[in-house]
């Protein structure tokens, strides 16, 4: 296992749309160790997604089952293609990002889903997700279409504080 | 001359095309910009930004001058230590509202201190009916002690009629 060097904004690789699995191996499995060890070796990050270290396939790690508050989670959870189903709500929360060091910002995305998404072992399978791990997961699939939170930061003034019009 | 840098402030009337005209003035003068906020006060323009150059304060105040005169706004220039990447995230958000009174920003901020809450950001705003106004406010910050104890210093406003929310921020880093 090794931890891989992580893709700092505004390199031009964290734009490039991944490409899905389609073989579902040993070599994968390798890289989703490194994955994870990169994931561990810095900042409490809940997710990492493939394309953050340079590799463009549809390969994403979430775990929101070491948050400081606890929230409903999956535990850990490899996301191979994960694809939405359906989307519920909206909140507004903050994000940070491995790549994208030293900043945080408001984003709004759907306070529910329903995911589905392979397994290592080619299983599929399809998760109702919540609050801050739907959150996550949104961010993290944001990564595969070449999205980083910053194209969704919106403004705490206008979005949290609707004044109504007189 | 050694670059230096400049905390600049800007008040005045709100009208369109303010922001564009100090930054070229601040282009033409050789600036570079750093953190801003900028904000419409009650229709009043203010920004506040860090400015880099190699001018002094007067020097500064002077390239903006004609603009300053123009579009009727009061500039102040203060130099700093300027450092970027200060960034602290905030872990404890405070809501706050209640019919619009004086005293009540000092009475939160107040209950926050005594429990070692350092506030990084505050918002208000007075919103409902002329006749009835009411008073919003908005703070992140750092608990030195956690929520709960920030929950415990503020639940005594209520009874002042204050109502007072207390959330978490967790910070998703993904």
């Amino acid at each position: 296992m090794a931890a891989l060097d992580v893709l700092v904004w505004p390199d031009e690789r964290l734009r490039r749309i991944s490409e899905p699995v389609d073989r579902f191996d040993d070599e994968l499995r390798g890289f989703v160790e490194d994955l994870e060890e990169t994931r561990q070796a810095g900042p409490s990050a809940v997710g990492i997604a493939a394309p953050q270290v340079g590799r463009h396939q549809r390969v994403v790690i979430l775990d929101c089952s070491i948050t400081r508050k606890p929230v409903a989670n999956h535990g850990r959870l490899v996301l191979i293609n994960p694809e939405i189903l359906s989307w519920e709500g909206h909140a507004l929360g903050r994000e940070g990002c491995l790549s994208v060091p030293d900043y945080t910002g408001n984003v709004l995305r759907a306070e529910r889903i329903i995911l589905r998404a392979y397994d290592l072992a080619g299983e599929s399978h399809e998760y109702d997700m919540n609050g801050f791990e739907a959150r996550a997961a949104q961010h993290e699939i944001d990564h595969l279409d070449g999205r980083v939170f910053l194209d969704r930061v919106v403004s705490r003034h206008t979005d949290v504080f609707r004044r109504k019009q007189r | 001359m050694p670059e230096s840098w400049f905390m600049l402030t800007v008040v005045g009337a709100d009208r369109p095309g303010i922001v564009a005209r100090l930054a070229r003035d601040l282009f033409v003068a050789g600036a570079y910009l750093g953190e801003a906020s900028m904000l419409r006060l009650g229709g009043n323009f203010t920004i506040m930004l860090m400015v880099r150059g190699e001018f002094t304060a007067d020097s500064l105040r002077a390239a903006l001058s004609v603009a300053a005169a123009e579009l009727g706004l009061h500039l102040h220039v203060d130099a700093i230590d300027g450092d970027l990447h200060q960034h602290v995230v905030p872990d404890v958000r405070v809501h706050v509202h209640g019919a619009d009174r004086a005293g009540i920003v000092a009475e939160v901020a107040e209950a926050l201190v005594a429990v070692g809450f350092n506030i990084l950001t505050l918002d208000s705003d007075v919103a409902g009916l002329h006749a009835a106004p009411i008073y919003v406010m908005q703070i992140e910050g750092r608990a030195a002690d956690g929520i709960e104890v920030v929950e415990a210093a503020l639940s005594p406003l209520r009874a002042n009629g204050i109502d007072v929310r207390v959330d978490s921020v967790e910070t998703l880093v993904g």
